[in-house]
Formats: structure tokens, sequence, C-alpha cells
């Protein structure tokens, strides 16, 4: 970190009065601030640790994370715009490389402009109203939230339930940090309770329709845009495997923007964990419990096909990974204790897979599981506190 | 005939400063069962302010001669007979509204606001005021079922007492309804902002 603390100080230099990008100072300052600041640490003396990580720093390090996801998303978008109309029967090559990106970029754009737009503005109208500083909260919410819905949204709902979270999900609580409930999630709850034929189904996780007027071509005969866990709800056929595991870690599938590569959420979670944001605890409890429900209903469960689903692929479909590294480990609204964590963890990861298998009306469960955790989590709290305080008193 | 202002504040009290949903929270249960459409709100309503305004009459009239120890079940009984004749007469007369209210007809038996009235002020006021207090609560507490209602139908299903009123020209384009309306969580958030503009109204007069 120090190094490159180095490196950018250098940099800046450039945008110093008399440097040759003096005018882009106010870029670097902006970056400088939302990197760097407070650079106060405490001095080392004693046993205190203090080092100047603010929730600012700490916000831009999730949308760095977030960062990856959202640009695959965004390729994915197009690709799928593309293998849907018909254009990639020749194969990839490299302008249907730019193209696949640019419609991607055009079509996600706007709703990262709506929902900043929406909820920002509503953080600054509050924020005058009790004559209180804008808090940064809002930065990650906005990014997070377009990752989680399908391309198809129309971008008047995304506002609505931007608007209706951020009131009632967030400043009736408090506003940022007081928060229980994981304010994007609750924004994809309203839509998916509001207006459920625009949230699952065939024909919103892929667009065949062109962005802003362009590339407006007919899909194809025979086309389905139905996502794998999708397709699994509906088939009868037990036997049935829509992809195989590579493939589905890579992400080249209908799904919400943000949810389908696998790598690209993996390198957000290196990220979060490298610098301590993000609980490891959370993230593994949730993996394995899922890992371990999924394999109890491989053997035991209902001959469905999705209860016959590989308890490898339910990790990589659906939104599981997205959840389990970005929204789960919300360090706002996950549990706050270290053995907590495990139990945050593990009922999330069983709800997910019991409400995939079990509901033939949620083919996908995470948005549910965790809102159910972040339901449970200060209770799960309170438990371990008193287990701990309930030890100590019979040690003494 | 110039009514004193006890009596005034009887009827006046329960429509804004003490209203039985806002104010006291009481009866939101049925609040939030009924209130999907606006017609059966507003025949929940009515009807909840006919039992009240009879209820509290018929005990303000005998007030003297109840045992104390038995004056819940006395109070029950009168309730339950009004109850069932209300009952009666919707399935009557306005058969498909009763069946959209199904039990809740029956439990305003079982309605907070009902008893509360009749422990807390029939019981010991005259006929007058009673009947103003029963008039002023039942109307209070219709007042919400309807505001709340109105929201909801016209939302949920884009009409009001059953006739569209949003434009075919809006569902062309791109327009929906939302379905979060018919749930009770948003009949409950609903009634939530009814009370935040309340307090903040009431806080600002005071």
């Amino acid at each position: 970190m120090e190094k490159f603390y180095q490196l950018w100080k250098k940099f800046g230099k450039n945008f110093e009065q008399g440097g040759k990008l003096e005018n882009l100072s106010s870029f670097y300052d902006a970056f400088d601030t939302f990197l760097f600041t407070p650079t106060t640490t405490s001095k080392r003396v004693g046993a205190q640790i203090h080092d100047g990580n603010d929730s600012k720093r700490t916000m831009i390090l999730v949308v760095l994370a977030l960062v990856p996801a959202m640009l695959f998303g965004m390729f994915n978008v197009g690709y799928q715009h593309l293998l849907a109309t018909g254009q990639l029967a020749m194969g990839m090559t490299c302008p249907l490389f730019w193209k696949a990106l640019g419609f991607g970029v055009l079509a996600v754009l706007p709703f990262i402009l709506v929902t900043y737009i929406v909820g920002l503005g509503i953080e600054f109208i509050v924020a005058q109203m009790h004559h209180k500083e804008v808090e940064e909260g809002y930065l990650v919410t906005g990014f997070i939230l377009p990752l989680i819905l399908p391309i198809n949204t129309p971008l008047w709902m995304v506002a609505i339930a931007t608007a209706f979270a951020v009131i009632f999900a967030k400043e009736v609580f408090g506003g940022t940090g007081y928060n229980i409930f994981n304010v994007a999630l609750i924004a994809r709850a309203f839509l998916f309770f509001a207006y459920p034929t625009h949230m699952t189904g065939d024909n919103v996780f892929v667009r065949t329709a062109g962005t802003w007027g362009w590339d407006h071509v007919a899909a194809v005969d025979g086309f389905s845009g139905a996502t794998p866990l999708g397709v699994l709800a509906t088939s009868s056929d037990a036997s049935l495997l829509p992809m195989r595991f590579m493939d589905a870690f890579n992400g080249l599938m209908p799904g919400c923007i943000g949810e389908t590569c696998g790598w690209a959420i993996l390198l957000g979670a290196i990220l979060l964990l490298i610098t301590g944001v993000a609980s490891w605890k959370i993230m593994l409890s949730i993996f394995a419990t899922a890992a371990a429900t999924a394999l109890l209903f491989n053997h035991f469960g209902p001959d469905t096909a999705i209860a016959n689903y590989p308890w490898y692929m339910h990790l990589v479909t659906g939104g599981l990974m997205f959840g389990a590294v970005f929204m789960a480990t919300d360090p706002v609204t996950s549990a706050r204790t270290e053995c907590g964590k495990w139990i945050y963890g593990a009922l999330i990861g069983m709800m997910v897979i019991v409400i995939r298998v079990l509901n033939p009306g949620y083919p996908e469960g995470m948005m549910l599981a965790i809102l159910l955790g972040n339901a449970f989590a200060p209770l799960i709290d309170w438990c371990v506190v008193r287990v701990n305080i309930n030890k100590r008193m019979k040690r003494a | 005939m110039a009514l004193s202002k006890k009596t005034k504040e009887a009827f006046l009290g329960p429509l804004n400063a003490n209203n039985p949903v806002l104010v006291q929270i009481l009866g939101i249960c049925s609040a939030l069962a009924v209130t999907v459409q606006l017609k059966p709100a507003l025949v929940m309503g009515i009807s909840v302010t006919i039992i009240v305004a009879l209820s509290n009459v018929v005990i303000a009239l005998i007030r003297k001669s109840i045992p104390m120890r038995i004056r819940i079940i006395v109070q029950l009984v009168v309730v339950a007979a009004l109850v069932t004749i209300v009952s009666e007469v919707l399935k009557a007369f306005a058969y498909d509204v009763a069946m959209q209210l199904s039990v809740y007809i029956g439990l305003i038996i079982t309605n907070c606001i009902l008893m509360g009235r009749l422990e807390a002020f029939a019981m010991t006021n005259n006929v007058k005021d009673s009947l103003m207090d029963g008039l002023g609560n039942g109307l209070g507490y219709a007042m919400i079922l309807v505001m709340v209602a109105f929201v909801r139908e016209l939302l949920g299903s884009g009409k009001l007492l059953g006739f569209q009123v949003i434009p075919q020209w809006c569902y062309d384009h791109g327009y929906s309804n939302c379905g979060m309306m018919f749930m009770p969580a948003m009949a409950l958030i609903l009634v939530g902002c009814v009370i935040w503009a309340h307090r903040s109204i009431n806080e600002e007069n005071k």
C-alpha cells in the first residue's frame, strides 16, 4: 500500500500548479480524498491501533471491488443481445466484441444514472431537512443496485424502487449505518413483489430490443432467455443439466446484470478480503452451508430437477456468489460478533437452497435469504453476547 | 340546537387530534385487511360508524343499571347484536361486498375501537355525548380506511370504486400496476405514512 501511495503522489505532481495536467486537478483531488484521506494514524505507542479507515474509504473500496462484476455484466448484456439476435452465428470477432461491450455500456449506464440521481437526490433533501452533512452511505447502494436487476427492468420502476428503499429502508431508520435491511436488496424486493412479471421469467434477463434505438433486431426463432435456475424450476426432467460448471462460472449466461460471472465476483472478493472490508467468515459460512444443504437435498430430497441439481452448480448459478460476497457481508446489516457471523452465514446459506428447492414460485432465493438473515442478525448477536456473558459468570 | 363544547369535542376530537387509528393505533388489523379496494373499505367504515354510534347510545342508556362486574359481557352482547344486524343487512342488500369483507364484518365485535369507546366513554357519559363520540370515532376510522384504500386501489389496480381511472394509454406506454399494493405490508406502510404526515402537521400546530 505504501509503495502504491508513493506512486500515486508522484503521479499527482502532474496536477499541481504548472504541471501538465493542471486543469484536471479537481479529479485528482477527488480521488485523493476518496482513497487516501484521512492520513492520520495513531503513534506507535501503547496498545491502541487506529488507522484512517473511515466509512468513505470503505465505501470506495467496495465500489472498486464491484467494478469487475460491473464491467463483465455490461459485456454480458451485449453478448446475450448478440446471441439472442443471431449476430454471433459466425462466431466471436473483434468488432463484435466491441459492439457487445458498447451495447452493454449503453444499456447499463442509464440504470446507474437513475439509481444515483434518485437516491442521492433523496439523501440530499433529507440531509438538508435535518441540517446534517450528506452521508456517503449511498455510494455503494447506488452502484450495487443496477447489478442485481434484470436488464429489461423499466427505468421508472428502478426510480420508484430506489426511492422506496432509500426512504423506507434507510431514512426512516435514521440514515446511513442505522438500516436494519440491506437497502439495495429492499429495492430489489420491492420490484420483485410489485412488478413480478418484470423481475422473473424468460423475457427479462436478455435485451433483444435495441438500446437508445440502436441495434433493434428481432430475436431468432426458438430463442429462450431463461436463466439456468429458471429452466430447472419449470422442467420436470430430473437429469437435465442446463450447463456445465465452468460455463456457469465463466458467466456468459442470462441473469441479473452483475451476478453471472464467478471470476469477476472472486476478484472483488479478493480485494474485499485483503482490505478487511468484508468478513471471510460470513462468505465461507454461506458457501459451506449452501453446499451442505444442497448435498442433503441431492441425497434425501424430493425427486425434482432442482433438488437433484449438483451442489457445486448451486454455488455458481443465480445470485448466490454475488450475494454472499457483496450483499450478505454488508457490515451494517450483518451480524457483528465473530461467532455470530458463522451463524448468520449458515442461516443464509441454508435458506437460499431451501427456497430454491422447496418453493417452485421462487427459482432464486438469495434475496429473500439475505433479508431473512438481516432480520435475524441483531438477535444472533444478542444471543452470542448473552452466552458469552453467562459463560464468564460461571467461570468467576 | 347549539352543541356544548364537550359534545363538539367528543365528535371532533377523534377525527383529528385523538384519531383511533392514527393516535391510539387501534383497529389496525381490519384497516390492513379490507383496504385493497375502495368499496369494501367504504362499507366497512360505514358499518363500524353505525355500530360504534348505536352501541355507544345503548350502553349510555343503560349505563347506570349495568352491574360493574359483568359490564364487559353486557357490552359484548350489545355489540354482537348490532354486528349481527349489520351483517344480515349487508348480506341482504350488498351480497358481493359482504362476501369480500367475509369474516371482517363479524370481527367488528372484537375491534378494539368499540370496546375502547364503550369502556372509556359510554359508561360514564350521557346519551348525546356518547352518540357524538361514537360517530366521531367511527368516521375517524372510516376516514383512514378510505385514504389507504384510495391509494391502494388506484396504484394497485388502476381503478377507483371499480372504475378504470388510469387510461389504457398509460399501460400501452409501459406503465404497470404495483402488485405490492395488494400486500398487507404495503397497507401497513401507507398507514405509517398517514401517521407520519399527521404527526408532523400536528407538531407544527402546537
